[in-house]
């Protein structure tokens, strides 16, 4: 009990004494964090919709990797991420292993199945005659898209923080293609992994309650999005 | 009356199984055209294919004397028609959004489009409606709702695919008469699809009867119930002693 208490103290004492270091590793998960659920999400629904909208041969076995890739274990991504970007990988020559964009990499990788396989999901679960309504109205191809994204929207908004809390929570990826570097690319996770393997518990529950905060403050705002009364 | 679409030769298949089979159609301009037909017989098929919301296997569709594809390029024609479905297939906003979208997706003038709106929320009785959620509605709001979507468009061609049949009669004999005098005022032509003989002989000018994917017959309604050929005669006959309980 001793410990907790100790480390909700610890936790208070680093962030408001204004320590550098904690606010350089935030900085860096936020920085690395948003970027990756970015790409993801910019990548990951006009794919998602495409599959969720179109028929075509080998859509199923497309869908069954999506589905497999939702499940995918982050030190997987990792390591073969890793072999990529190695000096001698084929994409060595990059110079990317052990910086924050293999980081970005690595939580693309994971997060980006997820959007698009709930937006997939999402999209195939539309009544057909709802598709049929909105060609009837007259729509053009993109505004049907658009106006499916609206009606969509909770699905949608879920699955971009279903890749949210995979890229927030993701730290063997991280530590892997990233090498956990002290203010280049260390962030909350790898860093939390480090502290505990060095026996620095309430520096472990600070970094803890400083990524819940995160979490929360970010999902608040795409939950508010979510529910958010819409006018077309 | 001016010829507005035809079908010719036009036959649907899906699943090696012939759904329509049309070698003649004509839908007349200002005509208030009813089409019965038993479930299946291919109504809700023949108003897609009019509407050039379905291509056709095979034939032709001619709008105005000229043939035309349902493809992409068709939506400048289709935006010329209006469709309303059984289920009232309503937006997740409100009602008054709901009304104007089909002119918002034609990027109408925004001064025209609060005029309309205001026009036919009033004409439909559903102006008190128009801050709420349609999601929210009644069937017999919902549909209301549905029409003056519909006919805020001032389609060319109205199509109505059973859109009372989900209704309860006294709410559907209310909406079948405003309708009537909406579509009176406005001589829009209106291809009618329904499966109830009542709402068929209140509503239109004209019948067609089809079974099978075939259309069996077709002239003015009240011909067409009273001396039904030997094809429709069977089905229009078990309608007209379901009447006269």
């Amino acid at each position: 009990m001793n410990l907790f208490i100790e480390g909700i103290l610890k936790a208070i004492e680093m962030i408001l004494s204004g320590d550098r270091e904690i606010f350089k590793i935030t900085y860096t998960t936020l920085q690395v964090c948003l970027t990756a659920i970015f790409i993801s999400t910019l990548i990951g629904i006009p794919f998602g919709v495409f599959l969720g909208l179109n028929s075509f041969p080998g859509k199923k076995i497309v869908l069954v990797f999506v589905n497999i890739g939702m499940g995918l274990p982050p030190v997987v991504a990792g390591l073969y991420i890793t072999m990529l970007l190695w000096r001698s990988g084929p994409l060595g020559h990059l110079g990317l292993l052990y910086t924050t964009h293999a980081i970005v990499i690595a939580q693309v990788l994971v997060s980006l199945p997820i959007i698009i396989g709930l937006t997939s999901a999402a999209f195939q679960q539309m009544d057909s005659k709802m598709l049929m309504q909105i060609k009837a109205l007259g729509a053009t191809r993109f505004q049907k898209v658009g106006l499916l994204l609206r009606e969509t929207k909770l699905a949608i908004m879920a699955a971009i923080m279903a890749g949210l809390g995979r890229v927030l929570a993701e730290v063997g990826a991280a530590m892997m293609v990233g090498g956990n570097i002290k203010g280049d690319t260390r962030i909350l996770t790898t860093s939390m992994v480090m502290e505990v393997s060095q026996g620095n518990f309430d520096v472990a529950i600070a970094l803890s309650f400083i990524l819940m905060t995160l979490a929360f403050i970010i999902t608040f705002i795409l939950t508010s999005l979510q529910q958010r009364k819409q006018l077309v | 009356m001016k010829k507005i679409l035809q079908l010719q030769e036009v036959k649907v298949i899906a699943k090696k199984q012939t759904l329509l089979d049309v070698p003649e159609f004509t839908l007349q301009q200002g005509d208030l055209l009813g089409v019965i037909g038993p479930n299946g017989a291919g109504k809700s098929t023949l108003l897609k294919v009019l509407s050039f919301l379905q291509a056709p296997n095979e034939g032709r569709v001619v709008y105005k004397g000229e043939e035309k594809h349902a493809n992409t390029l068709s939506l400048d024609i289709r935006r010329r028609f209006a469709v309303a479905m059984q289920q009232p297939l309503l937006f997740d906003t409100n009602v008054q959004q709901n009304v104007v979208l089909g002119l918002k997706l034609r990027k109408e003038n925004k001064k025209i489009i609060n005029e309309k709106v205001d026009y036919w929320l009033n004409k439909f009785q559903i102006d008190h409606l128009a801050k709420k959620n349609a999601l929210s509605l009644s069937g017999g709001e919902a549909q209301r709702v549905n029409l003056a979507r519909a006919l805020i468009l001032e389609p060319e061609v109205l199509f109505l695919d059973e859109p009372f049949s989900a209704l309860d009669f006294p709410t559907k004999a209310q909406l079948i008469q405003d309708l009537k005098e909406i579509l009176n005022d406005t001589s829009t032509t209106t291809f009618f699809v329904s499966h109830d003989l009542l709402e068929i002989k209140h509503l239109t000018k004209s019948l067609a009867v089809i079974m099978n994917g075939n259309v069996e017959q077709i002239g003015y309604t009240k011909e067409v119930i009273d001396q039904p050929n030997q094809a429709v005669a069977p089905f229009l006959n078990k309608w007209k002693e379901l009447y006269t309980l």
